[in-house]
């Protein structure tokens, strides 16, 4: 822990004992993977227990709050069509569904590439004018400028052989559904920084009028997340919540550009989020000037049922209701190694950060 | 899967198309996002896209970051 860190732990501490007087404790929820990955990773829940702060983590993993629906869409499209590439991101591969999961699928003879960018699954595309290839189009506001993007390029350039399964998200709406339903004290938001990057600090303003709950934006390393720890409890204690950012990169407006390109190719629909249900105006789906582009409609998929692997409580832990350690399965049947829900699987998952960074090393 | 890294803009190609370095290796990044940047600019790269131009000492802040991140990981494996 550098100086600085220590620094901002004794202002933390400072403020916070004022306020667990006042509040009974505060409870921040971090809406990013790379946040979780850094709690757990600079230990910060042991670091600000004895204040009476608790971390959470919510929906902010895109993998994990991809609807099981989905999973098995993608899974059998792997494995029913030999005339089919999938492309993905790497941490979707080990999601198991109910017919097993696309690294499994890819095992007994099904094509599924991993890609660190839609722009290689493009060159798929190009080098494989016999194959279709579908990409996986999985992520928040981050992620989803560069589908759009991907699209245009395949229509500009009469790519025929390329289109998108999209399950590509809107993180506000999932943030509103939390509070809306009341079940999880919340008392403020630390939020994510590339996803506001796009969006600009701005945003999170409807939830400071409507709920009246700091928003505050933070960085990807501890001692970022530690700084919007700090301002959040500054908000609590002088009673005036507000949206704004510790981190530099974020403006308060975000980037227009990228979310014009994402109005252009991409509507507002409902959407299906693991545990949280359909939540209204919160999926993005390729508009009907698209269509070809959209691999839901050009392979007329069938429509998958949601539900939950037996045993898991990934649901739960998105939703800040359980942290993993509490789930039956953590550490036992549910490993790194052998996975059973998608929050083990996804490196930035909360089960996944949990059993790498907070448990002694031989028990894992 | 939101992280982004900075990366410095070397050389600008045709259809919106540059070629970036971080830490001596290049990369191909797609500028569509940022149409102000230019070469020598700081951009945050995800997945292959410039999602912003970031003033300088930002940029070299978080670039320190991901070093001490990427040694504490090799420490931690190692």
């Amino acid at each position: 822990m550098t100086t600085g860190c220590t620094d901002i732990c004794e202002k933390i501490h400072a403020s916070a004992l004022r306020l667990a007087r006042d509040m009974g404790g505060v409870q921040i929820m971090e809406v990013c993977g790379t946040h979780t990955m850094a709690i757990a990773r600079g230990g910060l829940r042991t670091i600000l227990q004895p204040a009476d702060i608790r971390l959470v983590s919510g929906p902010g993993c895109p993998v994990c709050v991809t609807d099981q629906s989905y999973i098995d869409r993608a899974v059998g499209l792997a494995r029913n069509r030999p005339d089919i590439i999938v492309a993905t991101y790497g941490d979707m591969v080990r999601v198991p569904g109910r017919q097993g999961s696309l690294s499994e699928a890819r095992a007994v003879g099904a094509r599924v590439e991993v890609v660190y960018s839609i722009q290689q699954a493009l060159d798929l595309a190009r080098q494989h004018a016999d194959h279709e290839v579908v990409f996986l189009g999985v992520g928040f506001e981050t992620t989803a400028p560069g589908t759009a993007l991907a699209v245009r390029d395949a229509r500009q350039e009469g790519l025929r052989n390329f289109s998108v399964l999209t399950a590509h998200k809107w993180v506000l709406p999932a943030m509103n559904a939390l509070l809306a339903g009341g079940d999880v004290k919340i008392d403020a938001f630390l939020c994510p920084g590339h996803v506001s990057v796009i969006l600009g600090y701005g945003a999170y303003d409807q939830i400071v009028r409507d709920y009246g709950r700091p928003c505050v934006v933070a960085g990807f390393d501890p001692q970022q997340v530690l700084l919007g720890v700090l301002e959040i409890l500054d908000e609590l204690s002088a009673g005036e919540p507000r949206a704004m950012t510790v981190y530099p990169s974020v403006s308060r407006e975000g980037n227009a550009r990228a979310r014009e390109v994402l109005d252009e190719v991409f509507e507002i629909v409902d959407a299906p989020w693991r545990a949280l249900g359909v939540i209204p105006a919160s999926g993005m789906a390729l508009r009907d000037e698209w269509a070809e582009f959209d691999a839901e409609r050009r392979f007329d998929l069938p429509a998958e049922e949601s539900y939950e692997m037996p045993g898991c409580r990934c649901g739960d832990v998105i939703c800040g209701r359980l942290h993993p350690s509490e789930c039956p399965l953590f550490a036992r049947r549910c490993t790194v190694r052998d996975p059973v829900g998608p929050c083990m699987v996804s490196s930035e998952g909360a089960c996944a950060a949990a059993f790498k960074y907070e448990m002694p090393a031989r028990k894992r | 899967m939101c992280l982004a890294i900075p990366a410095q803009i070397e050389t600008m190609n045709e259809h919106d198309r540059a070629t970036v370095v971080l830490d001596g290796s290049r990369t191909n990044v797609v500028l569509t996002l940022v149409p102000e940047a230019k070469i020598g600019d700081w951009v945050l790269v995800h997945a292959g896209y410039a999602i912003t131009v970031l003033d300088e000492a930002d940029a070299l802040a978080t670039y320190d970051l991901l070093r001490q991140m990427d040694a504490a990981a090799t420490s931690e494996a190692g």
